[in-house]
């Protein structure tokens, strides 16, 4: 899609609600090295929110949506969950599925999308949380590995089912007790990124939001490793903090304190041969861009 | 029974579908009102009417129009505003015209400003803020009018007209059909042709 097409009829400009002047005027589309460095200052990675004060998955939301390496060629699929509360101040087109069939969802678009324009890169992603992911559309999430879809597939862990008051899923660690599982959960958490690893995704990270930097660099490897190779997956760790009885300050070093060696969070990363090639020749041709700009803003300023 | 008519409401909570109730679509060169299948001339004239009589007359244009995409999307832009003009120089003092954006069609949690904007999923907010007692919807698509016409219909007392690109809405309380530049520029030139006699 061209952003020439993104304009507001001249008659209509005055009319118009001003977070859609501020996303034609400034939108970071198009824009090479975008990344959440552009987070405050782009309307499009949202201004306001309908999360809890606080929550994690409202910085997560950010860092992902600045770090897309194509938003005007990027269909997100949402699922059921805090996320679908998100995706109506979202600026990247997006579609809501019913609860666990995002993954089967976004084969299909993805494949429309190759067939309909051959000669673009139309990415997809899918961004769910773990209820979605890993509980009631597991089959869909597996089925599309195997099949090896060429999206990404991103979980936000919050360990549980928030929207809902805090029952148990899959993903969350034995032993925790949530408002509406009392006795603790009885198995322990799915290792769902070694099951993907497994299942043939070609790039797997398993992490939490606490880095801004660290998400940019995966979700653009996840993104462009899923555009030229086959599936990947993030699973990135979002608390709950209302479920996890933390005050909205709190967040931040929840996710620090998780992701310490040994955790369950500590960073985690596989790569397909083929995908550690492709990363390798990504960081190459992104070093010689910024060395490039760097040269002409020395030029420029001469 | 007595023929169903898409008469301005509050009807009830959820008003039936007025296609389930026998309304159906005008055909070329024709509009309804109220239901009622008549040629777009009279269609015209009554919109008009309604217009320079009501306290808050509103156009309601949708991303069709407010985007300038294509040729015929800019030329639409400006039949708009035209009308606009022509409403407000055509009505009363005590009349209050406004044009409020429908810019995006997803819901807004937690809430809308209904000062400037209108929303598919919960129109009457707009309507009800502003004391609009006619709209005209122009540039939104089918499916997303036909469901804020029946939240309308359902919930406030405003008059309904759909100024529609396609076959029309059984759901507003008046409807044109085919909507281009031009035909909106005919809408303007009859509320001039009125003005005064209302």
């Amino acid at each position: 899609m061209s952003k020439e097409r993104i304009k507001i009829a001249p008659e209509f400009r005055d009319i118009m609600p001003p977070e859609y002047r501020d996303l034609v005027d400034d939108a970071t589309w198009g824009k090479e090295g975008r990344g959440w460095k552009d987070v405050g200052t782009s309307k499009e990675l949202i201004e306001e929110h309908s999360l809890c004060a606080g929550c994690p998955e409202s910085m997560a939301f950010r860092y992902i949506l600045s770090s897309l390496p194509s938003p005007e060629d990027t269909v997100m699929v949402g699922s059921t969950g805090c996320t679908s509360l998100v995706f109506p101040h979202v600026a990247v087109h997006n579609i809501h599925s019913l609860f666990g069939n995002q993954n089967a969802i976004a084969s299909g678009l993805k494949r429309s999308l190759a067939a309909r324009f051959p000669d673009q890169g139309k990415d997809v992603v899918v961004l769910a949380g773990d209820g979605a992911t890993v509980d009631i559309g597991l089959d869909s999430t597996l089925q599309s590995w195997f099949r090896q879809e060429k999206f990404t597939t991103i979980c936000f862990d919050n360990e549980l089912y928030a929207n809902t008051g805090g029952q148990e899923s899959g993903l969350m660690q034995k032993g925790f007790v949530a408002k509406m599982a009392p006795i603790g959960k009885q198995f322990e958490k799915v290792r769902l990124p070694e099951i993907a690893r497994e299942s043939g995704c070609h790039y797997v990270v398993n992490c939490t939001v606490s880095k801004p930097s660290l998400v940019e660099k995966v979700v653009r490897n996840a993104v462009l490793v899923a555009r030229e190779l086959g599936p990947t997956y993030l699973q990135m760790y979002t608390p709950c903090i209302l479920e996890i009885g933390k005050q909205s300050m709190e967040g931040l070093q929840e996710m620090r304190d998780s992701e310490k060696p040994g955790l369950r969070f500590a960073y985690k990363e596989y790569a397909s041969p083929e995908a550690k090639e492709l990363i390798a020749e990504i960081a190459i041709k992104e070093k010689e861009r910024k060395a490039a700009a760097k040269a002409a803003l020395a030029q420029s300023s001469v | 029974m007595k023929p169903y008519r898409v008469l301005p409401g509050p009807e009830e909570f959820l008003p039936p579908s007025a296609a389930s109730m026998g309304i159906r679509l005008p055909d070329p060169d024709q509009g309804h009102i109220e239901g009622r299948i008549v040629p777009e001339e009279e269609a015209m004239e009554r919109a008009a009417q309604v217009f320079l009589s009501a306290k808050v007359p509103t156009i309601f244009p949708g991303p069709l129009v407010l985007w300038s995409w294509n040729e015929k999307a800019a030329k639409k832009a400006t039949a708009i505003q035209y009308l606009y003009d022509v409403i407000r120089e055509s009505v009363s003092s005590e009349a209050r015209p406004m044009i409020i954006p429908m810019a995006d069609y997803r819901p807004k949690y937690p809430k809308i400003n209904p000062e400037v904007e209108i929303n598919p999923n919960h129109p009457n907010l707009t309507i009800w803020h502003n004391k609009i007692d006619a709209c005209m919807f122009v540039g939104v698509h089918c499916h997303q009018a036909n469901l804020a016409l029946k939240i309308i219909r359902g919930g406030t007392d405003c008059f309904t007209i759909a100024m529609c690109a396609q076959a029309g809405h059984e759901d507003a309380n008046l409807t044109f059909r085919d909507a281009t530049p031009e035909k909106i520029m005919n809408f303007a030139g009859w509320i001039k042709k009125l003005k005064g006699t209302v």
